[in-house]
């Protein structure tokens, strides 16, 4: 497949995918100063739980995969729709948003759970840290939801014109942007805090 | 942009790869996480020292991978502007993340009475200028 061309042909959207890719660099940013602030305080138990206490493995290892699987699922609408197949692009969609949904279901659970074992995030700095990080990554995939719901109507009513491809193509990196931060967090946040 | 291009051929190719960069893509994540979580769930090393590195290093890796088959980064997208925002975006973080925990390292040591290891859960506070390097 030739690419050279491209140079010219892809001028006319470079203003909007450009400009939404800048978004998620200072996104990346927010992230990064709350990374920088776990690293800084995810030891700091104020004589509460730890990190090893605290955090259930298998149940975070099934949320990364959700959020792997949704990736691949995003990337096969992607595909659907550059084939110009509406019925396949939507229903991709729907699977992603509701592996999205598991994810946010099983974190929501797990939050819960800490909260009723008074390891709120009030409890300690490391808490504190751990419940704004994760929390943050939640909701950017809870909005991530809420977004693909609307593009999903979009679709449904005015089909793949180039707007609503544009739409899906920014939400493709919204989506991958968050799956890249969750193995931050899945790295920095529940591996190395069990780590004696 | 001209219709008469077939969909797979027009504006959307930068931002989608083809079935095999997905699928490639998606078996190296999946042993990139694999990877990490059995080190660390089944007590591979002994030293935590060891199993940090590598696990960091795979995280590195697989943001890497995420980032090439996923995000579809390479050095034509968009006339190279996304990947030079992306390395100036990498390199804010690095220097937010290595001076945060450099710089707030030392003020624990510094604040860190004598004989009291674990005694000062608040020792992020101010630091006594007295003591400061």
């Amino acid at each position: 497949m030739s690419r050279y061309y491209l140079t010219t042909e892809h001028h006319p959207e470079n203003g909007t995918l450009l400009g939404f890719w800048l978004y998620l660099m200072s996104d990346c940013l927010v992230f990064a100063c709350l990374f920088a602030v776990y690293a800084v305080l995810g030891r700091h138990y104020a004589g509460g739980p730890t990190g090893a206490e605290l955090f259930d493995l298998p149940l975070v290892a099934v949320n990364t995969s959700l959020l792997l699987l949704s990736s691949i699922t995003y990337g096969f609408a992607m595909l659907a729709m550059n084939g110009g197949r509406l019925r396949e692009t939507l229903l991709w969609l729907a699977v992603t948003g509701m592996l999205g949904a598991g994810f946010i279901g099983l974190e929501l659970h797990e939050f819960a759970h800490l909260v009723a074992d008074g390891a709120g995030p009030q409890r300690s700095a490391f808490l504190s840290s751990f419940f704004t990080l994760v929390g943050t990554h939640g909701l950017h995939v809870t909005f991530g939801i809420v977004w693909l719901i609307t593009l999903m109507m979009q679709l449904g009513r005015h089909g793949l014109t180039a707007a609503n491809r544009r739409r899906v193509m920014c939400l493709s990196m919204f989506w991958h942007f968050l799956d890249v931060v969750w193995i931050g967090v899945f790295t920095v946040v529940y591996l190395l805090g069990v780590l004696p | 942009m001209s219709e008469e291009h077939v969909p797979h051929h027009d504006s959307a190719i930068e931002h989608a790869g083809s079935r095999k960069d997905y699928v490639t893509g998606f078996v190296l994540a999946v042993l990139l996480t694999a990877i990490p979580f059995w080190l660390v769930m089944g007590h591979v090393f002994g030293h935590s020292d060891v199993t940090a590195a590598i696990i960091i290093g795979l995280a590195i890796v697989q943001i890497v991978i995420h980032m090439v088959y996923f995000l579809h980064m390479n050095t034509r997208a968009e006339g190279g502007w996304s990947l030079l925002a992306l390395l100036f975006t990498t390199m804010l973080v690095v220097i937010a993340l290595s001076g945060s925990l450099w710089v707030m390292y030392h003020l624990d040591h510094n604040m860190m009475p004598a004989g009291m290891p674990d005694a000062m859960p608040g020792a992020t506070a101010m630091p006594d200028p007295r003591t400061m390097p």
